[in-house]
């Protein structure tokens, strides 16, 4: 402890500085990042190469999306191994669905239709340009990749439960009790996680790893979930964004969330 | 010095059997917390963080307080704080020992707690929040202890604890300005959303910090035999008065913004906090029983003739701990996650074990707190007519 201290106040004094930087500085970093490459160190058990962008992000296509559909849910849920636990309170979610008016209160109003009110659009992480988890983790267990994609390292995670505060869309969960046994049906290829520690959506970055789209996008038969590129001009989800009106979560909050929801 | 903390009468030692015992307690539910994991408190989801957080959030401001004495005594020389101001410190020590222990059983792993050392955010202000609470421990543990020390000796305290000791000042306000911006940083959580969050977090310290001091110095004066004195009381009743009334101006000043503007999404919260939604209340009841003790310990602590009435005074520094235990260490944490970004109104109430834990810490900084007061007692009373001055500090050798 006590060799540590130096270090520690060293660190300490430079930071402070560091401390301001975020906050002076406009999160320009949604606008120009020059496509970074994804790091693909990972041994591929696929041949196929691995998916790298400037920037991921998803887009619901809700004129295709069947609220009564749980293909998305089922197919993430199972390949991360997300327990199901039954109780409502400790619930691990990844990827789910909620009413249009609860996803987008702000869009809502007394006369909003009954077919839109009758939407569950799905709702996971939103990749935010400008996370706010990322910001107050204390420990770097949450961070950010380059191409956007906020990760979580379950081994750094101490479950102190500030992101869960900070995140503006509900979209973690932390492990109340031990999740093991409480997963169906085990895929040896992604980890399981201990009690006490945050996760959520990741973008199925270790499918990206191996060159394929994410499981709830390859899972979605009415193909209402587009992966993509938004830094690419050419990709699907650049086009479909320049042409069609799209939502996103609590857009006011400046987080620039990389969910898009098209009408 | 610590020896004296091993001599006590029967009463002492009654009352540190009693602390040992809920601390046990509370260890023993802890040590099931951390078998079976978080899921043994109420919190949850939607809910996440719940009495141990508040806790912590409270005694930050009980911790800040102890400024309230060391301003007037050191910087302005206000001799009638002279006996006390080291007692204010040691409330200090204790209660952010406190408030380590409430963030350490709050943590989902933690045995990872010194993760937040080895990689250290300084993006991250609850990384500050831990830096600025460790350095005012240590802060308080050696000015506190070197006075008390110099005093057992009839000396003169050393040049160097100076400049420590008026920096403890200012830290005593970055502690709880730290706790406030945990909160009032984070984005669509309207309710904590506000600069005043700070501001109100020292009112409410120096309203209930001094509060405390001032029970304590009733009972060390009819137990203890030591007497901290009519005017150091009155003048820190006077604190509290003052305080507690910016404290609640405060409060309407919130309620204003929120009601005025009419922005629903933060007047939900109010709305939950003082009439509940959806049949949702379980605070209601709680929130107006603060309010109500808020304000009547006010009119009581304003009127000089109430005030000098040790009884009334008791009763209402006891009104005004309690009203701000209410605000912080059970409405103002959990009222952020009511209702959810989705709209969900999940209401928290803590479990028997979660209580438990709660109070083993509580038991914690009693121990710590009566083991420093008790050697405060003995020094005192051994060095008799000596009396602590700052004059010797400026002086000094």
């Amino acid at each position: 402890m006590r060799s540590n201290r130096r270090e520690f106040l060293k660190i300490a004094g430079v930071s402070a500085l560091t401390l301001l930087v975020p906050a002076v500085l406009p999160p320009v970093r949604a606008a120009g990042n020059p496509s970074a490459p994804v790091a693909a160190a990972r041994q591929a058990s696929s041949p196929l190469q691995p998916l790298t962008a400037g920037r991921w992000a998803l887009a619901v296509d809700l004129s295709k999306c069947s609220a009564d559909c749980t293909d998305c849910t089922t197919a993430c849920h199972q390949v991360h191994n997300v327990p199901a636990l039954g109780n409502p309170g400790h619930e691990v979610k990844w990827i789910w669905r909620e009413p249009f008016p609860a996803v987008f209160p702000g869009e809502t109003h007394a006369w909003t239709g009954e077919s839109l009110r009758r939407m569950r659009p799905p709702v996971l992480c939103n990749h935010c340009a400008n996370p706010p988890c990322v910001r107050v983790c204390p420990t770097g267990a949450t961070f950010q990749r380059p191409d956007g994609i906020v990760m979580m390292d379950y081994h750094r995670c101490i479950g102190c439960k500030i992101c869960l505060a900070a995140c503006p869309y509900g979209a973690r969960s932390i492990n109340f009790r031990d999740p093991r046994p409480f997963v169906q049906k085990l895929n040896p290829d992604y980890p399981t996680r201990t009690k006490g520690v945050i996760e959520k959506c990741n973008f199925c970055e270790e499918r990206l790893a191996r060159g394929l789209e994410p499981a709830c996008v390859e899972a979605c038969r009415q193909k209402a979930l587009v992966f993509g590129d938004v830094e690419d001009p050419r990709s699907e989800i650049r086009l479909l964004l320049e042409k069609r009106v799209a939502l996103r979560r609590r857009a006011s909050l400046g987080t620039l969330p990389q969910v898009y929801y098209l009408l | 010095m610590l020896e004296k903390a091993l001599t006590g009468g029967p009463g002492y030692r009654a009352w540190m059997a009693f602390l040992l015992a809920v601390f046990a307690t509370g260890l023993f539910f802890y040590l099931r917390q951390l078998e079976l994991g978080l899921g043994v408190t109420g919190m949850s989801r939607d809910v996440s963080w719940g009495l141990y957080i508040a806790q912590f959030t409270f005694l930050v401001g009980i911790a800040a307080s102890a400024v309230m004495l060391v301003l007037p005594y050191y910087l302005h020389d206000y001799q009638a704080f002279g006996k006390i101001t080291v007692l204010g410190e040691f409330l200090a020590v204790a209660s952010v020992i406190m408030c380590g222990l409430f963030i350490f059983v709050n943590l989902g792993q933690s045995p990872r707690v010194l993760f937040v050392i080895l990689h250290a955010q300084p993006k991250s202000v609850l990384f500050w929040d831990m830096f600025v609470l460790n350095v005012y421990l240590v802060l308080n543990i050696i000015t506190g202890w070197t006075v008390l020390g110099c005093d057992r000796k009839g000396v003169p305290p050393p040049r160097w604890v100076r400049p420590l000791i008026y920096l403890s000042i200012p830290w005593a306000i970055s502690i709880h300005t730290m706790t406030a911006f945990i909160y009032a940083g984070l984005p669509g959580r309207s309710f904590w959303l506000t600069a005043l969050m700070a501001p109100r977090f020292l009112a409410a310290a120096f309203a209930s910090g001094p509060a405390l001091l001032i029970l304590i110095c009733l009972v060390l004066k009819k137990w203890a035999d030591f007497d901290a004195g009519e005017k150091a009381i009155q003048a820190l009743a006077r604190i509290v008065a003052y305080a507690l009334a910016v404290s609640i101006f405060f409060v309407l000043v919130e309620l204003f913004t929120v009601f005025y503007s009419g922005i629903p999404e933060h007047q939900e919260h109010f709305r939950y906090l003082y009439a509940g939604i959806d049949g949702h209340g379980n605070l209601v009841p709680w929130m107006w029983m603060s309010a109500v003790l808020a304000v009547g310990a006010l009119a009581a602590l304003i009127h000089p003739r109430a005030r000098k009435n040790e009884r009334v005074l008791a009763a209402a520094c006891a009104a005004v701990f309690a009203a701000f235990w209410i605000e912080k260490g059970l409405g103002l944490v959990v009222t952020g996650f009511v209702p959810s970004p989705l709209g969900s109104v999940t209401e928290y109430a803590p479990t028997g074990p979660e209580i438990a834990v709660a109070l083993g810490v509580w038991a914690a900084g009693f121990l710590v707190l009566s083991v420093l007061y008790r050697v405060f007692v003995a020094v005192r009373r051994e060095a008799g007519s000596v009396e602590p001055s700052a004059e010797g500090l400026r002086n000094g050798p």
